[in-house]
Protein backbone atom coordinates (compact mmCIF):
# COMPACT_ATOMS: atom_id res chain seq x y z
CA UNK A 1 0.00 0.00 0.00
CA UNK A 2 0.96 3.53 -0.59
CA UNK A 3 0.01 6.88 0.33
CA UNK A 4 -2.91 8.72 -0.76
CA UNK A 5 -2.41 12.49 -1.70
CA UNK A 6 -5.32 13.94 -2.33
CA UNK A 7 -6.97 17.44 -2.73
CA UNK A 8 -7.93 16.98 1.38
CA UNK A 9 -4.70 15.73 2.42
CA UNK A 10 -1.63 18.14 3.55
CA UNK A 11 0.70 15.62 1.54
CA UNK A 12 4.38 14.75 2.26
CA UNK A 13 5.23 16.26 6.22
CA UNK A 14 8.62 16.43 7.80
CA UNK A 15 8.37 15.68 11.80
CA UNK A 16 10.81 18.85 12.93
CA UNK A 17 13.14 19.09 16.09
CA UNK A 18 13.89 21.66 18.55
CA UNK A 19 15.87 21.80 21.79
CA UNK A 20 14.47 23.62 24.41
CA UNK A 21 14.93 24.23 28.53
CA UNK A 22 19.11 24.10 27.72
CA UNK A 23 20.58 24.68 31.59
CA UNK A 24 20.30 26.79 33.44
CA UNK A 25 16.85 26.88 32.24
CA UNK A 26 15.43 23.50 33.04
CA UNK A 27 12.24 23.15 32.98
CA UNK A 28 10.62 22.64 36.66
CA UNK A 29 8.81 19.62 36.34
CA UNK A 30 5.14 19.23 39.07
CA UNK A 31 7.84 16.36 41.30
CA UNK A 32 10.46 19.69 41.86
CA UNK A 33 12.72 18.10 39.24
CA UNK A 34 14.01 19.94 37.43
CA UNK A 35 14.88 18.71 33.47
CA UNK A 36 16.50 20.02 30.64
CA UNK A 37 17.58 20.11 28.03
CA UNK A 38 14.58 18.52 25.91
CA UNK A 39 14.43 18.11 22.65
CA UNK A 40 10.45 18.53 21.11
CA UNK A 41 9.44 16.40 18.02
CA UNK A 42 6.84 18.26 16.13
CA UNK A 43 5.08 18.67 13.16
CA UNK A 44 3.16 21.70 11.71
CA UNK A 45 0.39 21.57 8.90
CA UNK A 46 -0.76 24.89 6.84
CA UNK A 47 -0.20 28.74 7.07
CA UNK A 48 0.18 31.00 9.93
CA UNK A 49 -2.36 34.20 9.02
CA UNK A 50 -0.19 37.87 9.28
CA UNK A 51 -1.30 38.54 12.83
CA UNK A 52 -0.31 34.65 13.96
CA UNK A 53 -3.92 34.06 15.48
CA UNK A 54 -4.88 31.03 13.76
CA UNK A 55 -2.96 28.57 15.43
CA UNK A 56 -4.34 25.48 16.46
CA UNK A 57 -2.23 22.81 18.86
CA UNK A 58 -3.70 19.26 18.70
CA UNK A 59 -2.93 16.63 21.59
CA UNK A 60 -1.67 13.11 21.16
CA UNK A 61 -3.45 10.34 23.32
CA UNK A 62 -1.03 7.64 25.38
CA UNK A 63 0.43 5.91 21.86
CA UNK A 64 0.55 8.85 19.46
CA UNK A 65 2.94 10.97 18.63
CA UNK A 66 3.71 14.59 16.49
CA UNK A 67 2.63 12.88 13.14
CA UNK A 68 -1.03 13.87 13.60
CA UNK A 69 -1.38 13.61 9.44
CA UNK A 70 0.00 13.68 6.21
CA UNK A 71 2.63 11.14 5.35
CA UNK A 72 6.16 11.04 5.62
CA UNK A 73 7.08 9.52 2.46
CA UNK A 74 5.00 7.77 -0.43
CA UNK A 75 5.84 4.46 -0.03
CA UNK A 76 4.07 4.65 4.06
CA UNK A 77 0.71 2.17 4.69
CA UNK A 78 -0.41 4.79 6.97
CA UNK A 79 -1.32 8.34 7.16
CA UNK A 80 -0.71 10.00 10.40
CA UNK A 81 -2.68 9.48 13.40
CA UNK A 82 -5.62 12.20 12.79
CA UNK A 83 -5.34 12.81 9.11
CA UNK A 84 -9.19 11.89 9.05
CA UNK A 85 -9.67 15.18 10.91
CA UNK A 86 -6.46 16.89 9.52
CA UNK A 87 -6.33 18.32 6.30
CA UNK A 88 -7.70 20.66 3.65
CA UNK A 89 -11.17 20.87 4.00
CA UNK A 90 -11.34 18.70 6.96
CA UNK A 91 -11.95 19.10 10.68
CA UNK A 92 -8.85 21.12 11.61
CA UNK A 93 -9.24 22.86 8.07
CA UNK A 94 -5.53 23.29 7.33
CA UNK A 95 -6.65 26.06 4.46
CA UNK A 96 -7.80 27.91 7.37
CA UNK A 97 -5.90 27.21 9.91
CA UNK A 98 -2.20 26.50 11.26
CA UNK A 99 -2.09 23.29 12.99
CA UNK A 100 0.79 21.70 15.81
CA UNK A 101 1.38 18.61 17.31
CA UNK A 102 4.47 17.53 19.26
CA UNK A 103 5.25 14.55 20.63
CA UNK A 104 4.61 14.43 24.69
CA UNK A 105 7.50 14.89 27.19
CA UNK A 106 8.01 11.22 28.19
CA UNK A 107 7.38 9.80 25.28
CA UNK A 108 9.81 7.98 22.65
CA UNK A 109 8.87 9.61 19.56
CA UNK A 110 11.40 12.03 19.09
CA UNK A 111 10.85 14.30 22.04
CA UNK A 112 12.83 13.49 24.62
CA UNK A 113 12.02 10.33 27.45
CA UNK A 114 13.04 7.34 29.04
CA UNK A 115 14.92 5.94 25.91
CA UNK A 116 16.43 9.71 25.48
CA UNK A 117 20.49 9.56 26.00
CA UNK A 118 20.89 11.79 29.90
CA UNK A 119 23.61 14.08 28.25
CA UNK A 120 24.85 14.00 31.78
CA UNK A 121 25.90 9.98 31.56
CA UNK A 122 25.81 9.80 27.97
CA UNK A 123 23.71 6.66 28.36
CA UNK A 124 19.79 6.11 28.30
CA UNK A 125 17.83 7.70 31.35
CA UNK A 126 15.79 4.56 31.83
CA UNK A 127 14.42 5.15 34.94
CA UNK A 128 16.62 8.00 36.11
CA UNK A 129 14.04 9.73 34.06
CA UNK A 130 11.75 11.92 35.97
CA UNK A 131 8.15 11.09 36.71
CA UNK A 132 6.34 13.59 34.39
CA UNK A 133 2.35 15.08 34.64
CA UNK A 134 -0.05 16.19 32.29
CA UNK A 135 0.78 19.93 32.88
CA UNK A 136 4.29 19.07 32.69
CA UNK A 137 3.61 17.58 28.64
CA UNK A 138 1.91 21.32 28.29
CA UNK A 139 4.62 23.28 29.94
CA UNK A 140 6.66 22.08 26.70
CA UNK A 141 4.11 22.63 24.32
CA UNK A 142 3.66 26.26 25.21
CA UNK A 143 7.54 26.42 25.44
CA UNK A 144 7.40 25.24 21.82
CA UNK A 145 4.72 27.74 20.68
CA UNK A 146 7.01 30.32 22.35
CA UNK A 147 9.76 28.92 20.04
CA UNK A 148 7.27 29.69 16.92
CA UNK A 149 6.23 32.83 18.00
CA UNK A 150 2.87 31.43 18.84
CA UNK A 151 1.28 33.50 21.62
CA UNK A 152 -2.57 32.60 21.62
CA UNK A 153 -4.09 29.72 20.10
CA UNK A 154 -7.13 29.59 18.38
CA UNK A 155 -8.05 26.34 19.45
CA UNK A 156 -6.09 23.45 21.35
CA UNK A 157 -7.93 19.80 20.77
CA UNK A 158 -7.46 15.77 21.62
CA UNK A 159 -9.18 13.74 22.55
CA UNK A 160 -8.36 11.04 25.30
CA UNK A 161 -5.04 11.95 27.16
CA UNK A 162 -4.95 14.93 24.23
CA UNK A 163 -8.33 15.56 26.16
CA UNK A 164 -6.66 15.92 29.72
CA UNK A 165 -3.96 18.07 28.00
CA UNK A 166 -6.19 20.50 26.63
CA UNK A 167 -8.33 20.56 30.19
CA UNK A 168 -4.55 21.16 31.07
CA UNK A 169 -4.28 24.29 28.59
CA UNK A 170 -7.49 26.08 29.54
CA UNK A 171 -7.02 26.09 33.00
CA UNK A 172 -2.80 27.00 33.25
CA UNK A 173 -2.92 29.30 29.81
CA UNK A 174 -6.31 30.91 30.27
CA UNK A 175 -5.16 34.22 27.89
CA UNK A 176 -3.50 32.24 25.26
CA UNK A 177 -6.19 30.32 24.91
CA UNK A 178 -9.95 31.06 22.50
CA UNK A 179 -11.30 28.00 22.33
CA UNK A 180 -11.09 24.46 23.50
CA UNK A 181 -12.19 20.93 22.33
CA UNK A 182 -11.82 17.99 24.49
CA UNK A 183 -12.77 14.75 23.18
CA UNK A 184 -13.31 11.45 24.75
CA UNK A 185 -11.55 12.32 28.01
CA UNK A 186 -12.07 13.13 31.88
CA UNK A 187 -11.04 15.41 34.38
CA UNK A 188 -9.59 13.30 36.38
CA UNK A 189 -8.69 10.05 35.63
CA UNK A 190 -11.00 7.74 37.41
CA UNK A 191 -10.16 4.65 39.73
CA UNK A 192 -11.57 2.08 37.05
CA UNK A 193 -8.77 4.00 34.60
CA UNK A 194 -6.08 3.50 36.65
CA UNK A 195 -6.85 -0.10 37.37
CA UNK A 196 -6.33 -0.64 33.59
CA UNK A 197 -3.24 1.12 33.42
CA UNK A 198 -1.36 -0.60 36.84
CA UNK A 199 -2.48 -3.91 35.16
CA UNK A 200 -0.33 -2.30 32.28
CA UNK A 201 2.47 -1.13 33.85
CA UNK A 202 2.72 -4.58 35.91
CA UNK A 203 2.92 -6.66 33.15
CA UNK A 204 5.82 -4.38 31.77
CA UNK A 205 7.71 -4.82 35.33
CA UNK A 206 7.53 -8.31 35.58
CA UNK A 207 8.66 -9.13 32.15
CA UNK A 208 12.23 -10.15 33.29
CA UNK A 209 13.62 -8.15 29.93
CA UNK A 210 12.67 -5.34 31.37
CA UNK A 211 15.76 -5.49 33.88
CA UNK A 212 14.86 -2.38 36.14
CA UNK A 213 14.18 0.12 33.14
CA UNK A 214 17.62 -0.52 31.82
CA UNK A 215 17.18 -2.92 29.17
CA UNK A 216 18.38 -0.56 26.33
CA UNK A 217 22.01 -1.87 26.00
CA UNK A 218 20.93 -5.28 25.83
CA UNK A 219 18.94 -4.80 22.01
CA UNK A 220 16.84 -7.11 24.00
CA UNK A 221 13.28 -5.46 24.94
CA UNK A 222 10.53 -6.29 27.45
CA UNK A 223 8.13 -6.93 24.54
CA UNK A 224 5.95 -9.51 25.84
CA UNK A 225 5.06 -7.12 28.73
CA UNK A 226 4.59 -4.54 26.30
CA UNK A 227 2.41 -6.60 24.30
CA UNK A 228 0.54 -7.47 27.33
CA UNK A 229 -0.16 -4.00 28.56
CA UNK A 230 -1.26 -3.11 24.92
CA UNK A 231 -3.37 -6.30 24.88
CA UNK A 232 -5.33 -4.64 28.09
CA UNK A 233 -5.83 -1.19 26.59
CA UNK A 234 -7.03 -2.20 24.00
CA UNK A 235 -9.85 -3.99 25.12
CA UNK A 236 -10.39 -0.76 26.97
CA UNK A 237 -10.59 0.82 23.60
CA UNK A 238 -13.40 -1.08 22.62
CA UNK A 239 -16.45 -1.62 23.52
CA UNK A 240 -18.85 -4.85 23.95
CA UNK A 241 -21.13 -4.58 20.80
CA UNK A 242 -18.03 -3.21 18.37
CA UNK A 243 -16.36 -6.21 19.55
CA UNK A 244 -19.40 -8.93 19.29
CA UNK A 245 -19.73 -7.27 15.87
CA UNK A 246 -16.33 -6.66 14.56
CA UNK A 247 -14.90 -10.27 16.36
CA UNK A 248 -18.36 -12.82 17.61
CA UNK A 249 -16.91 -15.21 18.38
CA UNK A 250 -15.53 -16.43 14.94
CA UNK A 251 -12.48 -18.63 14.33
CA UNK A 252 -9.20 -17.41 13.10
CA UNK A 253 -8.09 -20.08 9.80
CA UNK A 254 -10.03 -22.42 11.63
CA UNK A 255 -13.14 -24.23 10.97
CA UNK A 256 -13.88 -26.17 14.65
CA UNK A 257 -12.10 -26.03 17.94
CA UNK A 258 -8.64 -27.28 18.05
CA UNK A 259 -9.02 -27.94 21.82
CA UNK A 260 -5.79 -26.66 22.04
CA UNK A 261 -4.18 -22.90 23.12
CA UNK A 262 -3.05 -22.13 19.58
CA UNK A 263 -4.50 -18.74 18.71
CA UNK A 264 -8.03 -19.51 17.78
CA UNK A 265 -10.61 -16.99 17.99
CA UNK A 266 -10.59 -13.69 15.83
CA UNK A 267 -10.25 -11.21 19.05
CA UNK A 268 -7.54 -13.72 20.52
CA UNK A 269 -5.73 -12.94 16.98
CA UNK A 270 -6.79 -9.48 17.23
CA UNK A 271 -5.21 -8.35 20.77
CA UNK A 272 -2.19 -10.70 19.40
CA UNK A 273 -1.46 -8.85 16.39
CA UNK A 274 -2.35 -5.53 18.23
CA UNK A 275 0.14 -5.86 21.04
CA UNK A 276 3.23 -7.24 18.78
CA UNK A 277 3.08 -4.27 16.31
CA UNK A 278 2.71 -2.08 18.95
CA UNK A 279 6.17 -3.24 20.65
CA UNK A 280 7.47 -2.42 17.13
CA UNK A 281 7.17 1.20 17.93
CA UNK A 282 6.72 1.99 21.62
CA UNK A 283 9.17 1.90 24.11
CA UNK A 284 8.22 0.21 27.52
CA UNK A 285 9.45 2.44 29.77
CA UNK A 286 7.40 5.43 27.80
CA UNK A 287 4.38 3.23 28.64
CA UNK A 288 4.80 3.54 32.25
CA UNK A 289 5.98 7.28 32.62
CA UNK A 290 2.96 8.24 30.21
CA UNK A 291 0.28 6.07 31.99
CA UNK A 292 1.51 7.37 35.24
CA UNK A 293 0.91 10.62 34.24
CA UNK A 294 -2.18 10.36 33.15
CA UNK A 295 -3.10 8.60 36.40
CA UNK A 296 -1.97 11.22 38.27
CA UNK A 297 -3.92 13.82 36.12
CA UNK A 298 -6.95 15.36 38.53
CA UNK A 299 -7.41 18.66 37.98
CA UNK A 300 -9.52 19.07 41.11
CA UNK A 301 -6.13 18.29 43.28
CA UNK A 302 -5.90 20.60 45.44
CA UNK A 303 -9.35 21.97 44.77
CA UNK A 304 -12.48 22.10 46.51
CA UNK A 305 -14.42 21.29 43.32
CA UNK A 306 -13.67 21.37 39.39
CA UNK A 307 -15.94 24.27 39.43
CA UNK A 308 -12.85 26.04 41.22
CA UNK A 309 -10.05 24.57 39.08
CA UNK A 310 -12.36 26.23 36.12
CA UNK A 311 -12.18 29.46 37.58
CA UNK A 312 -9.99 31.07 35.35
CA UNK A 313 -11.08 29.39 32.12
CA UNK A 314 -11.93 31.98 29.33
CA UNK A 315 -11.52 30.02 26.71
CA UNK A 316 -14.88 29.11 24.54
CA UNK A 317 -15.41 24.93 24.68
CA UNK A 318 -16.69 22.16 22.74
CA UNK A 319 -16.70 19.13 24.77
CA UNK A 320 -17.45 16.04 22.58
CA UNK A 321 -18.32 12.09 24.25
CA UNK A 322 -19.13 8.87 22.94
CA UNK A 323 -22.25 7.29 23.88
CA UNK A 324 -20.54 3.66 24.50
CA UNK A 325 -17.21 4.74 25.92
CA UNK A 326 -17.03 3.30 29.15
CA UNK A 327 -12.71 4.48 29.85
CA UNK A 328 -14.01 8.26 29.68
CA UNK A 329 -17.79 7.83 30.01
CA UNK A 330 -20.34 10.58 28.77
CA UNK A 331 -20.73 11.06 32.04
CA UNK A 332 -16.97 12.63 32.56
CA UNK A 333 -17.62 15.12 29.89
CA UNK A 334 -20.52 16.25 31.44
CA UNK A 335 -18.92 16.81 34.95
CA UNK A 336 -16.49 19.02 32.84
CA UNK A 337 -19.31 20.81 31.31
CA UNK A 338 -21.20 21.12 34.58
CA UNK A 339 -18.17 23.02 35.94
CA UNK A 340 -17.71 25.40 33.01
CA UNK A 341 -21.11 26.27 33.17
CA UNK A 342 -20.71 27.26 36.88
CA UNK A 343 -18.22 29.39 35.56
CA UNK A 344 -20.30 30.94 33.29
CA UNK A 345 -17.63 29.47 30.27
CA UNK A 346 -19.33 29.54 26.88
CA UNK A 347 -19.69 25.61 26.15
CA UNK A 348 -21.21 23.13 23.85
CA UNK A 349 -21.46 19.52 24.46
CA UNK A 350 -22.35 17.07 22.12
CA UNK A 351 -22.53 12.88 23.01
CA UNK A 352 -22.24 11.32 19.86
CA UNK A 353 -24.53 7.89 19.49
CA UNK A 354 -21.69 4.98 18.47
CA UNK A 355 -21.15 1.79 19.47
CA UNK A 356 -17.16 1.77 18.97
CA UNK A 357 -16.05 2.52 22.60
CA UNK A 358 -13.11 4.97 23.49
CA UNK A 359 -11.97 4.35 19.68
CA UNK A 360 -15.01 6.16 18.41
CA UNK A 361 -12.80 9.67 18.80
CA UNK A 362 -10.75 8.18 16.01
CA UNK A 363 -13.55 6.38 13.98
CA UNK A 364 -16.53 8.79 14.01
CA UNK A 365 -15.52 11.06 11.74
CA UNK A 366 -18.48 12.52 10.01
CA UNK A 367 -20.32 14.02 12.91
CA UNK A 368 -16.75 15.37 14.24
CA UNK A 369 -16.25 16.98 11.40
CA UNK A 370 -19.18 19.41 11.04
CA UNK A 371 -19.26 20.17 14.90
CA UNK A 372 -15.55 21.12 14.95
CA UNK A 373 -15.59 22.73 11.66
CA UNK A 374 -18.41 24.82 12.41
CA UNK A 375 -17.32 25.24 16.08
CA UNK A 376 -13.72 26.61 14.97
CA UNK A 377 -15.66 28.71 12.42
CA UNK A 378 -17.37 30.59 14.73
CA UNK A 379 -14.53 30.98 17.29
CA UNK A 380 -12.86 32.68 13.81
CA UNK A 381 -15.67 34.65 13.39
CA UNK A 382 -15.86 36.23 17.08
CA UNK A 383 -12.20 36.81 17.04
CA UNK A 384 -11.58 37.82 13.49
CA UNK A 385 -9.10 35.56 12.40
CA UNK A 386 -8.17 36.11 9.02
CA UNK A 387 -6.91 33.30 6.43
CA UNK A 388 -3.74 32.76 5.84
CA UNK A 389 -2.29 34.85 2.41
CA UNK B 1 -42.84 22.91 11.19
CA UNK B 2 -40.51 23.41 8.21
CA UNK B 3 -37.25 25.22 9.33
CA UNK B 4 -37.19 27.90 6.83
CA UNK B 5 -41.58 28.95 7.52
CA UNK B 6 -41.56 32.10 9.45
CA UNK B 7 -42.87 31.44 13.14
CA UNK B 8 -45.23 33.49 14.45
CA UNK B 9 -44.25 31.89 17.94
CA UNK B 10 -41.13 32.77 17.24
CA UNK B 11 -42.12 36.86 16.53
CA UNK B 12 -43.86 36.78 19.68
CA UNK B 13 -41.65 35.03 21.78
CA UNK B 14 -38.21 37.93 19.84
CA UNK B 15 -40.69 40.45 20.76
CA UNK B 16 -41.08 39.73 24.60
CA UNK B 17 -37.06 39.63 25.39
CA UNK B 18 -35.48 42.82 26.02
CA UNK B 19 -32.33 43.61 24.48
CA UNK B 20 -29.46 42.00 25.93
CA UNK B 21 -30.91 39.06 28.47
CA UNK B 22 -29.60 36.35 29.10
CA UNK B 23 -31.36 33.86 27.55
CA UNK B 24 -31.50 29.87 28.26
CA UNK B 25 -33.64 28.14 25.51
CA UNK B 26 -34.38 24.83 26.41
CA UNK B 27 -35.49 22.19 23.61
CA UNK B 28 -33.74 24.63 21.79
CA UNK B 29 -33.76 22.06 18.41
CA UNK B 30 -31.93 23.60 15.62
CA UNK B 31 -31.24 27.10 17.28
CA UNK B 32 -33.50 28.96 15.07
CA UNK B 33 -35.31 30.89 17.83
CA UNK B 34 -32.06 30.95 19.67
CA UNK B 35 -29.86 33.00 17.14
CA UNK B 36 -32.79 35.34 16.12
CA UNK B 37 -32.49 36.42 19.73
CA UNK B 38 -28.71 36.61 19.28
CA UNK B 39 -29.22 38.21 15.77
CA UNK B 40 -32.21 40.48 16.75
CA UNK B 41 -32.15 41.28 20.41
CA UNK B 42 -28.13 41.12 21.07
CA UNK B 43 -29.28 38.56 23.49
CA UNK B 44 -26.62 36.39 25.08
CA UNK B 45 -28.20 33.15 24.90
CA UNK B 46 -27.55 28.91 25.35
CA UNK B 47 -29.95 26.05 24.45
CA UNK B 48 -30.29 22.94 25.61
CA UNK B 49 -31.22 20.31 23.24
CA UNK B 50 -32.11 16.44 23.65
CA UNK B 51 -31.59 15.27 19.94
CA UNK B 52 -27.56 14.82 18.13
CA UNK B 53 -28.86 16.56 15.38
CA UNK B 54 -30.22 19.55 16.85
CA UNK B 55 -26.95 20.02 18.93
CA UNK B 56 -25.01 19.15 15.31
CA UNK B 57 -27.21 22.17 14.41
CA UNK B 58 -27.44 24.15 15.97
CA UNK B 59 -23.52 24.72 16.76
CA UNK B 60 -23.51 25.02 12.99
CA UNK B 61 -25.13 28.11 13.68
CA UNK B 62 -22.47 29.14 16.00
CA UNK B 63 -24.67 28.62 18.94
CA UNK B 64 -23.15 27.50 21.92
CA UNK B 65 -25.90 24.31 22.93
CA UNK B 66 -25.37 21.72 25.67
CA UNK B 67 -27.12 18.08 24.86
CA UNK B 68 -28.83 17.02 27.41
CA UNK B 69 -32.34 15.28 28.46
CA UNK B 70 -34.14 18.28 30.42
CA UNK B 71 -36.02 15.67 32.68
CA UNK B 72 -32.69 15.24 34.11
CA UNK B 73 -33.23 18.52 35.87
CA UNK B 74 -31.21 21.68 35.54
CA UNK B 75 -28.49 21.06 37.49
CA UNK B 76 -25.69 22.66 35.84
CA UNK B 77 -27.49 25.92 36.28
CA UNK B 78 -27.55 28.16 39.21
CA UNK B 79 -30.55 30.03 40.86
CA UNK B 80 -32.21 33.24 38.46
CA UNK B 81 -28.65 32.99 36.42
CA UNK B 82 -31.12 34.01 33.42
CA UNK B 83 -33.29 36.50 32.39
CA UNK B 84 -35.55 34.34 30.01
CA UNK B 85 -35.49 30.85 30.38
CA UNK B 86 -37.73 29.67 27.23
CA UNK B 87 -40.00 26.04 26.85
CA UNK B 88 -40.84 26.75 23.53
CA UNK B 89 -43.16 23.89 21.95
CA UNK B 90 -41.72 21.07 24.34
CA UNK B 91 -43.74 20.88 27.68
CA UNK B 92 -45.91 18.32 25.80
CA UNK B 93 -43.21 16.00 25.01
CA UNK B 94 -41.52 15.97 28.73
CA UNK B 95 -41.85 12.96 30.88
CA UNK B 96 -41.57 14.95 33.76
CA UNK B 97 -43.23 18.48 33.20
CA UNK B 98 -43.48 19.65 36.65
CA UNK B 99 -39.66 18.86 37.62
CA UNK B 100 -38.14 20.83 34.49
CA UNK B 101 -41.12 23.86 35.59
CA UNK B 102 -40.09 24.14 38.85
CA UNK B 103 -36.43 24.14 37.69
CA UNK B 104 -36.76 26.65 34.80
CA UNK B 105 -38.85 29.08 37.52
CA UNK B 106 -35.43 28.35 40.04
CA UNK B 107 -33.07 29.07 36.82
CA UNK B 108 -34.73 32.35 35.44
CA UNK B 109 -36.18 35.53 36.72
CA UNK B 110 -39.33 35.10 34.20
CA UNK B 111 -39.96 32.19 31.62
CA UNK B 112 -41.92 31.75 28.53
CA UNK B 113 -43.85 28.44 27.98
CA UNK B 114 -45.65 27.95 24.62
CA UNK B 115 -47.66 25.31 24.01
CA UNK B 116 -50.50 23.66 21.11
CA UNK B 117 -54.08 24.54 22.42
CA UNK B 118 -55.78 20.77 22.47
CA UNK B 119 -59.03 22.39 23.59
CA UNK B 120 -58.72 24.46 19.86
CA UNK B 121 -62.25 23.95 18.31
CA UNK B 122 -61.29 22.08 15.66
CA UNK B 123 -59.73 19.74 17.43
CA UNK B 124 -62.55 19.28 19.62
CA UNK B 125 -65.03 18.77 16.61
CA UNK B 126 -62.73 16.46 14.94
CA UNK B 127 -62.58 13.87 18.09
CA UNK B 128 -66.23 14.50 18.74
CA UNK B 129 -67.33 13.83 15.10
CA UNK B 130 -65.08 11.58 14.13
CA UNK B 131 -63.70 9.62 17.10
CA UNK B 132 -60.12 9.38 15.93
CA UNK B 133 -57.06 11.75 17.55
CA UNK B 134 -56.87 14.62 15.27
CA UNK B 135 -53.57 16.54 14.01
CA UNK B 136 -53.26 20.26 13.38
CA UNK B 137 -50.89 22.86 12.32
CA UNK B 138 -49.69 23.14 15.93
CA UNK B 139 -50.10 18.81 16.34
CA UNK B 140 -49.23 17.46 13.29
CA UNK B 141 -48.68 14.16 14.39
CA UNK B 142 -50.33 10.73 14.51
CA UNK B 143 -51.16 8.90 17.93
CA UNK B 144 -48.27 6.22 17.16
CA UNK B 145 -45.15 9.01 15.86
CA UNK B 146 -46.08 11.93 17.97
CA UNK B 147 -43.67 13.13 20.19
CA UNK B 148 -46.43 14.81 22.19
CA UNK B 149 -46.57 12.20 25.07
CA UNK B 150 -49.09 14.82 27.15
CA UNK B 151 -52.05 16.84 25.43
CA UNK B 152 -53.29 19.81 27.51
CA UNK B 153 -55.40 22.91 26.93
CA UNK B 154 -55.02 26.71 28.01
CA UNK B 155 -57.15 25.75 30.74
CA UNK B 156 -55.24 22.82 32.08
CA UNK B 157 -52.31 24.94 32.20
CA UNK B 158 -53.82 27.86 33.81
CA UNK B 159 -55.28 25.09 36.43
CA UNK B 160 -51.80 23.60 37.02
CA UNK B 161 -50.85 26.98 37.58
CA UNK B 162 -53.28 27.89 39.83
CA UNK B 163 -53.03 25.10 41.81
CA UNK B 164 -49.10 25.65 42.47
CA UNK B 165 -49.03 29.06 43.08
CA UNK B 166 -47.00 29.65 39.70
CA UNK B 167 -47.54 33.37 38.33
CA UNK B 168 -48.57 34.11 34.87
CA UNK B 169 -47.57 37.42 34.27
CA UNK B 170 -48.81 37.55 30.63
CA UNK B 171 -50.82 35.38 28.08
CA UNK B 172 -50.69 35.53 24.17
CA UNK B 173 -52.95 33.47 22.22
CA UNK B 174 -52.68 32.81 18.63
CA UNK B 175 -54.84 31.43 15.87
CA UNK B 176 -54.75 30.25 12.27
CA UNK B 177 -52.64 30.69 9.30
CA UNK B 178 -51.89 34.04 10.21
CA UNK B 179 -51.03 33.72 13.71
CA UNK B 180 -53.14 36.59 14.70
CA UNK B 181 -53.65 37.58 18.52
CA UNK B 182 -56.91 36.15 20.32
CA UNK B 183 -58.41 38.05 23.19
CA UNK B 184 -61.60 36.26 23.32
CA UNK B 185 -62.50 32.67 24.25
CA UNK B 186 -58.69 31.41 23.92
CA UNK B 187 -59.19 27.88 24.74
CA UNK B 188 -61.61 27.40 22.23
CA UNK B 189 -60.02 29.51 19.40
CA UNK B 190 -56.34 29.01 20.46
CA UNK B 191 -53.97 26.79 18.49
CA UNK B 192 -50.75 27.92 20.34
CA UNK B 193 -50.69 29.99 23.48
CA UNK B 194 -47.82 31.25 24.93
CA UNK B 195 -47.42 32.47 28.60
CA UNK B 196 -45.15 34.21 30.47
CA UNK B 197 -44.24 32.86 33.99
CA UNK B 198 -42.78 34.91 37.06
CA UNK B 199 -39.52 33.26 38.28
CA UNK B 200 -38.01 32.74 41.29
CA UNK B 201 -40.53 31.57 44.67
CA UNK B 202 -43.87 31.87 43.37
Amino acid sequence: MAAIIDEHSVGIVETKYVTLFEPPNELRLDSGERLGPITVAYETYGKLNKDRSNAILLCHALSGDAHAAGWHSPHDAKPGWWDVMVGPGKGFDTSKYFCICSNVIGGCMGTTGPSSINPRTGRPYGLSFPVVTIADMVRVQRELLRYLGIETLLSVSGGSMGGMQVLQWAVDYPDMVRSAIPIATAAQQSAQGIAFDVVGRRAIMSDPKWRGGNYYAFNDPPVDGLALARMVGHITYLSEASMRRKFGRRLQDRERYGYDFATEFQVESYLYYQGDKFTQRFDANSYLYITKAIDYFDLTNGKRSLAEAFRNVRAKFLVIAFSSDWLYPPAQSREIVAALKANNVDVSYCEIESDYGHDAFLLEVEEQRKLISNFLAAVAREFNVSEPE
Amino acid sequence: MSPNETRIDYDVIVGLVERGARVLDLGCGDGQLLARLIAEKGARGTGVEISQAGVQAAIARGLSVVQADLDEGLADYQDQSFDWVILNQTLQSLAKPTLVLEEMLRVGRRSIVGLPNFGYWCLRLRLLLRGRMPASRALPYRWYETPAMRLLTIADFRAYCRERGIRILQEIFLAGEAGHRLRFWPNWRAETAIFVLRGGRN
